[in-house]
């Protein structure tokens, strides 16, 4: 059965009724961003079938969730059904001598690590917070503090099987429906889904990581310590002060880190072990992490954050001179599960993260125009981290050779629209650079931007591939349709805005 | 008017009260379901709403409110193609003129069905809906006749103090959700309805009224006099003692 027009349900040739109680609000993680969609839970891939078949009988589209963890309308699919993946999250094999794991998309990174490290093994890729699932991780292609070194994850899975709409399942390698997986991978979940996940681990020989404080004073002197970093350091990231003016535009902290060699680590065995990876739940001892948002509630404006950078900045010039500490892998990795609930710091409005990918020799410039133009419209991002890149195979890809910059904004009701004429603003900057962005974090983006920076190329391959999987186009999410529903024409069910 | 709204269906939105408030909704900039039995009106109300706004932001949906086995659906589908829905409104309403000493059966059923059955039908979905999600305004058209059974039509005060009732109900089932429920209680509006009749006071335009119970139910008022002077009417009226009442001429 073919899927219904919007027009042969005006006409009321379908008439099923969806589950009232499936009901639920679904928000994108930065809170700025929701809508009401029926949600589904299946714990087997038939169930994941049957919301398909749900889907064609109603005249509804299908989006597929992860842990929720997109910042913006990825995983949104307005007044249609949304598949919560999440129970699906079993490890299905694992070879702890070669470090190879085949897993279900349901399984979130913190299930990775827990499971292998303690063989030695650590995933080779993994996102500033534990708590995505592998599905959403390989749907939108994750990168690390490594992507210079290691690419995104795609560059560390084997092969996957991808449920089609259909019902077929499709399996896809390095030499298997090649151009499918380097589409699927970085698909944003469009294609199909993933059922069945291979990918192989890193061997690491201690649960530390040789961590690096070093101050930058600019914009230009951050990109100057990178590139002399990059050939020695396994990870590197960049904090900026996003409220530092004037000569000071894009001063901040790098952190470099590198495994510990064979040997180099006295008691591996102990620092291998779960438990000795756990975050501290208390502050200095005493003070719950949990309440620590409530504490940086008072300081989420354009003061707070001006003074909390400013003491942040200094101290570490101070005290980290090249020092080096030892830290374990959670600690260094998974930087954005320090505070818990941080989010919910920035208010009820909640935040967007802005955040482009800029060829090297333009890098420094465009970033430092971008900061400056935040700061000029009153509206300086609150967290600013900057990272190191590389090109990858994949076709949707965000990768570039150079660097990206992700900025947070807070989003409150009055000043939602000037952010986004913002957003517009420094989208004219990355596109005449030849950057790209990332759909794990958009929320802003317009059509022609996706088409100019992707080529129009790419974009009809995808396309193409996107009628071949799924030709009734069951599956849509709100980022869908919001920057390929005119590409998809008449394939697009529901026309209403984002 | 700025109005919270982004998606809202209108049932009654052919003429009157209903027309004007689905009209003031999609220039405020909200999507909106327009639905009536007559079809040919709402498409054309429907036309020239999106002509104005150069984009399809009003949708006609033609339904009869007797027939309450295609409302889930209906509502369903109308959320679908508005992209959400964040506001009901309810409107219609038959004010049928019958004389002193006429107890017909057949009108005064007519007169339950569209003005409390199709509003209990329509908002029980709303209700549905907004409970689970946990937001939402309901907005239902009362009028001071339902304040008193007063002489002149039995069964259209009925219908609305029931309506009132009923509103009430909602308001205390889901008021602690965050869903908003509205008694809006027109006094004497210049429609269709009212056309015709005599010894009206206070009479202000459809429009007028529209726009005053829009300001209400955006502050989400619990019941909101159109236009706020008749709140002390209202008052006063429910205090007369039922021996006096049954006397006046009212």
């Amino acid at each position: 059965m073919s899927q219904l027009t919007s027009e042969q349900i005006a006409a009321g040739e379908a008439r099923f009724i969806l589950p009232g109680e499936n009901l639920e609000v679904v928000e994108g993680w930065g809170g700025a961003s929701n809508s009401v969609a029926y949600v589904f839970r299946p714990s087997t891939f038939d169930e994941v079938r049957s919301v398909f078949e749900l889907a064609r009988q109603s005249g509804r589209t299908v989006a597929f969730r992860g842990a929720g963890r997109s910042y913006g309308d990825a995983a949104l699919n307005a007044e249609n059904a949304v598949l919560d993946l999440t129970r699906l999250n079993r490890i299905l094999a694992w070879d702890p001598a070669g470090g190879t794991i085949t897993l279900e998309p349901g399984v979130t990174i913190r299930q990775l690590w827990e499971y292998v490290l303690p063989h030695g093994w650590w995933p080779p890729v993994v996102p500033g917070t534990m708590y995505p699932t592998l599905g959403g991780c390989l749907a939108m292609n994750i990168h690390g503090k490594n992507n210079y070194r290691e690419g995104p994850i795609g560059d560390h899975v084997t092969e996957f099987d991808l449920l089609l709409p259909n019902g077929d399942l499709k399996r896809c390698s390095r030499t298997e429906n090649v151009e499918l997986f380097d589409a699927a991978v970085g698909g944003f979940g469009i294609l199909g889904c993933f059922t069945r996940i291979t990918l192989r681990m890193k061997r690491i020989y201690s649960g530390l990581l040789n961590v690096e404080a070093i101050t930058a004073r600019s914009l230009d002197h951050m990109v100057e310590i990178f590139e002399q970093r990059t050939a020695g350091a396994d990870y590197l990231v960049g904090w900026i002060d996003a409220l530092a003016g004037g000569s000071h535009v894009g001063r901040g902290v790098i952190h470099a880190a590198n495994y510990l060699a064979e040997g180099a680590d006295p008691h591996p065995e102990r620092t291998l072990r779960v438990e000795s990876q756990q975050l501290p739940d208390r502050i200095l001892g005493i003070l719950p992490k949990s309440m620590l948002w409530r504490l940086m509630r008072p300081f989420m404006n354009n003061t707070g954050v001006r003074v909390v950078n400013g003491l942040k900045y200094h101290a570490s010039a101070l005290l980290d001179r090249g020092r080096v500490v030892r830290q374990s892998h959670v600690e260094f990795a998974f930087l954005l599960d320090y505070v818990p609930n941080w989010k919910q710091a920035y208010g009820t409005g909640g935040l967007i993260q802005y955040q482009s990918f800029i060829p090297r020799e333009h890098a420094a410039d465009v970033f430092r125009r971008q900061l400056v133009l935040a700061q000029e419209a009153g509206f300086p991002p609150y967290l600013a981290v900057f990272k190191r890149h590389r090109a990858d195979r994949f076709l949707m890809t965000h990768g570039v050779d150079g660097y990206s910059l992700a900025l947070d904004f807070r989003i409150t009701p009055r000043n939602r629209r000037a952010i986004w004429d913002l957003a517009a603003q420094l989208d004219e900057i990355v596109l005449a650079s030849g950057g790209r962005f990332y759909f794990a974090k958009d929320s802003t983006l317009q059509a022609q931007s996706v088409e100019q920076y992707l080529g129009s190329d790419a974009v009809e391959r995808f396309m193409r591939l996107k009628r071949e999987c799924d030709p009734e186009g069951i599956l849509e999410t709100n980022l869908y349709r919001r920057l390929f529903g005119a590409r998809a024409g008449d394939q697009i069910l529901f026309r209403g805005e984002r | 008017m700025n109005l919270p709204w982004k998606h809202a269906i209108v049932v009654g939105a052919s003429s009157g009260i209903g027309e004007a408030i689905a009209r003031r909704l999609v220039r405020a900039g909200c999507r909106v379901a327009l639905i009536a039995r007559r079809a040919d009106r709402l498409e054309a109300i429907c036309a020239q709403l999106n002509r104005e706004a150069g984009s399809e932001v009003a949708i006609a949906v033609g339904h009869d409110v007797h027939v309450h086995e295609e409302i889930p659906w209906l509502f369903q589908n109308c959320a679908l193609r508005l992209g959400g829905l964040d506001a009901i409104f309810y409107a219609p309403g038959v004010l049928p003129r019958i004389a002193p000493d006429e107890y017909d059966t057949a009108t005064d059923v007519e007169t339950i069905q569209v003005n409390l059955l199709g509003a209990i039908a329509w908002l029980n979905q709303a209700a549905l809906r907004f409970e689970k999600t946990g937001r939402g305004t309901i907005v239902g058209i009362g009028s001071i006749a339902g304040d008193r059974g007063r002489r002149g039509n039995p069964v259209y005060c009925t219908s609305k103090a029931a309506l009132a009732t009923y509103l009430e109900s909602l308001r205390n089932r889901l008021g602690r959700r965050g869903v908003k429920v509205v008694t809006a209680k027109p006094g004497f509006i210049d429609t269709e309805m009212t056309h015709g009749l005599t010894g009206m006071i206070w009479l202000i335009s459809a429009d007028r009224a529209a726009e005053l119970i829009l300001r209400a139910a955006r502050r989400g008022r619990t019941t909101a006099y159109i236009p706020e002077r008749w709140r002390l009417v209202g008052l006063v009226v429910r205090m007369i003692p039922s021996f006096l009442f049954r006397r006046l001429n009212v």
